[in-house]
């Protein structure tokens, strides 16, 4: 899995991420995943909560385009009811974040390189203990991936990670339509160039 | 005005025009049965819930309307899971309204409890658990909204017992803007560019076929259909869920494609340059091996399902709307380039008039139905042919009579020798394969169209899983009948071990003499009647159709090694349909 990834933003080709507002009813996200594994469509990393507005919640699903036709995913994901819309977010249009929990073993003499690292990529520690430590750090995904890579050799006693979630970038907030439950603009037709802000 | 949600619940039926519900009660249902006594619409008791599903398909195949199911919690509810799967794969609309334990008892293993909406969330369109009796009017115009509009399917309420008991204030949603269904918008107009590249399309092609679905029943799109193909000359397929959507009588009607389909439908489309698939889905008894269907076609593909464009072959031309609207802005398009109302000719400088002859291709069609026809043959003195018994019932009985069949080679040859020549008159589980279908789906055509004349094609296994539901027939006047092609076996499995697996024939023998069927029938206050020999087939239809007062069933003892031909066999390139039996095997 580690090899097949570009640098481009954490994202392989096969994975791409669906935005998905839902009515917040209760089993909405069993329909959600059902669906997945009824139709034998593979999803890489799901994450659910609330949105502003508490009528509806934001699915952001990282879904693996070679287990089916991102269309024919979205395409049925979009006969469900309680569905309302969904968008695309291309790596490049979107803004990824992920965050990452990491009980590492660390006794008194690798503390300091611990400390080092968390230093290095600006995430936190959060517990400290005669042998363990545990840190967190949020992130893109390919800054978390090199977080956890760099921490393994030190021993990982447990970890966590959430799972993508994803807004437009602001600069293309305005032209990113649904692509479905919405207008059928292509997102492959927004400008690619923008660079990222954050 | 303060009801049950119980009256809630039936009063919001009687305000979506239900005049009937195919039903049997149980105890999370019970407050829902007491106001039936006070209600306008006709309960019809089943024997077996599965019976009430498919009446309600039945019901709803032939009058368009949605099929309404009244059904128990637990055992009640599970056992109409096969109909709603069925509904689910031919595009039925079907409302099914289960009774669940009390709110308070949900979760905690109670007696007859089961998690439906969840065992039914991938077979339904929608299902709803009704926690607050005061959403009970708002969920039923939902429910009854989903399941006819868009692509029509079957959806459940699932009403736990005290929500039935509880009062509520009487309401009712005055339109679709008090519903509360922000996801759900099916678009049903054609994209204009789409449609007008379609009709481009059509006007280039040299060896067009329609090839017509389910969807066009759907959609009452059989007159635009009509008009479409009389403008255009284009022939037309008609899929085993579109039987009677173009008449078989019209000298453009190529017949059912597929499996079991005749030569000359199959071979159209596998020899087209562009099929118009019109409602249906590129289904796999359709295509057989995928990757060799009509290899050399041009695709345009119109379904109101956009899931179901791309899905199995990419079209050139996708357009996502209902099938009427868009069969019918295409014979506009078709009119601007030119190609007007049959008989005017296009104008010069028109796409129209730059179009290619048909008269080859219609030739070689021609050709291949002269050369290529469905045939059986049945001896004076001989066993009595299946298809012999299709083709005599079908010309002793009225033109528009109504068939439903079960699910197998009796399915097969009613398909294939049954003229069909007006739409809804044609009833079967298509997608599902479900045997036992035809006789309660047979009683909901009836109760639907009681001014129509309804026979059953059935088999001796299908008619074994739901015969009990002519009982149901028999005690509310529902003048049925079921004519069983009784081959003593499961045929077309018996069919598949003949041919595929060297005549080992596992666990498909039946025998004709048990069940006794004419005891049998009579035992469930049916006219019961065999037939053994050919020149008795007529004189039994005749008696059969002089009964009106009871339902009627008659055992034909038929051939058992009949196979149904032609066949392309599992997972084969349509091109290597097989016409007949070989030389010398035929009528063993």
């Amino acid at each position: 899995m580690e090899s097949s990834r570009n640098s481009l933003a954490g994202v392989d080709a096969r994975h791409h991420i669906l935005s998905v507002l839902v009515e917040n009813k209760s089993g909405v996200l069993a329909r959600v995943s059902s669906l997945f594994s009824r139709r034998g469509y593979n999803i890489f990393s799901l994450a659910v909560a609330p949105t502003d507005d508490d009528r509806f919640s934001r699915i952001t699903i990282v879904v693996d385009v070679e287990s089916a036709p991102l269309e024919q995913i979205i395409g049925q994901l979009d006969k469900l009811i309680n569905v309302v819309s969904i968008s695309e977010l291309a790596p490049e249009v979107a803004i990824e974040r992920e965050l990452i929990l990491i009980t590492v073993a660390a006794g008194a003499e690798e503390r300091g390189q611990v400390i080092a690292l968390v230093g290095i990529f600006e995430g936190k520690i959060v517990a400290v203990g005669h042998d363990c430590m545990t840190v967190m750090l949020a992130g893109t995904p390919d800054k978390v991936d090199d977080f956890e890579k760099m921490l393994r050799p030190l021993g990982i006693v447990e970890l966590q990670r959430t799972g993508r979630v994803a807004l437009p970038k602001l600069s293309h907030r305005a032209r990113l339509h649904a692509v479905a439950g919405g207008t059928d603009q292509n997102p492959a037709d927004l400008d690619r160039t923008t660079p990222e802000a954050g | 005005m303060r009801l049950t949600g119980a009256q809630a619940l039936i009063k919001s039926l009687e305000m979506e025009g239900v005049e009937v519900i195919f039903g049997l009660p149980g105890g999370a249902i019970l407050p829902v049965y007491d106001p039936i006594l006070d209600s306008s619409i006709r309960h019809i008791l089943v024997r077996h819930e599965q019976g009430a599903g498919h009446a309600a398909e039945g019901y709803a195949q032939v009058t368009g309307r949605p099929g309404v199911a009244l059904v128990t919690s637990g055992p009640g509810a599970t056992n109409i899971v096969t109909p709603l799967m069925d509904a689910m794969m031919d595009s039925i609309p079907l409302v099914v309204v289960s009774g669940q334990v009390p709110t308070t008892s949900i979760g905690t293993d109670a007696f007859q409890e089961c998690a439906i909406t969840s065992v039914t969330q991938g077979i339904t369109k929608h299902n709803w658990l009704v926690t607050d009796a005061r959403d009970l009017p708002r969920v039923v115009a939902e429910a009854f909204h989903v399941a006819t509009t868009g692509r029509p399917g079957p959806v459940l309420i699932d009403v736990p017992k005290d929500i039935s008991n509880a009062q509520m204030d009487w309401y009712w949603p005055q339109s679709i803007d008090d519903l509360d269904l922000p996801g759900y918008r099916p678009s049903t107009q054609g994209d204009p560019a789409s449609v007008r590249a379609a009709a481009e399309l059509i006007l280039q092609a040299a060896r067009p076929v329609i090839y017509a679905g389910g969807g066009i029943l759907k959609a009452r799109a059989a007159e635009a259909l009509r008009e479409l193909a009389d403008r255009t000359g284009i022939p037309v397929v008609t899929t085993l869920m579109a039987r009677g959507a173009f008449p078989d009588s019209h000298p453009l009607c190529l017949g059912m494609p597929g499996m079991h389909g005749n030569y000359t439908a199959v071979t159209a489309l596998q020899q087209a340059d562009l099929l118009i698939a019109l409602g249906s889905r590129f289904d796999d008894r359709v295509t057989g091996k995928i990757s060799a269907f009509a290899p050399g076609a041009k695709v345009i593909h119109v379904d109101i399902d956009p899931a179901e464009l791309h899905k199995v072959r990419r079209a050139e031309v996708a357009i996502a709307g209902d099938c009427r609207i868009v069969v019918e802005e295409m014979i506009e398009a078709l009119d601007g380039l030119g190609c007007g109302a049959v008989g005017t000719g296009a104008p010069a400088g028109t796409a129209a008039a730059e179009r290619p002859g048909l008269e080859p291709w219609l030739a070689r069609i021609r050709a291949w139905q002269e050369e290529f026809p469905l045939a059986y043959s049945q001896e004076d003195d001989g066993t009595l042919k299946p298809q012999f018994v299709v083709e005599t019932l079908r010309d002793m009985t009225p033109d528009d009579t109504i068939v439903a069949s079960g699910v197998g080679q009796h399915q097969m040859w009613a398909s294939q020798y049954w003229k069909f020549d007006h739409p809804y008159t044609w009833v079967n589980s298509g997608g599902a394969g479900t045997m036992g279908f035809c006789v309660p789906a047979a009683i909901g055509a009836k109760v639907g169209r009681p001014d129509r004349m309804v026979w059953g094609i059935d088999g001796d296994g299908c008619f074994q899983m739901t015969a009990q539901e002519l009982v149901t027939a028999s005690a509310e006047r529902i003048p049925v009948k079921i004519a069983i092609l009784n081959n003593a076996y499961l045929g077309m499995v018996r069919q598949w071990q003949e041919l595929f697996y060297e005549e080992r024939y596992s666990e498909v023998y039946l025998s004709p003499d048990l069940p006794d069927y004419v005891k049998w029938a009579e035992a469930m206050g049916c006219v019961g009647l065999k037939v053994e020999h050919p020149e008795e087939v007529g004189p039994a239809i005749e008696k059969a159709n002089g009964v009106d007062d009871r339902p009627v069933v008659i055992d034909f003892r038929t051939d058992a090694f009949e196979k149904v031909y032609p066949m392309v066999p599992a997972g084969a390139s349509n091109d290597d349909i097989i016409v007949g039996p070989a030389e010398g095997d035929g009528g063993r």
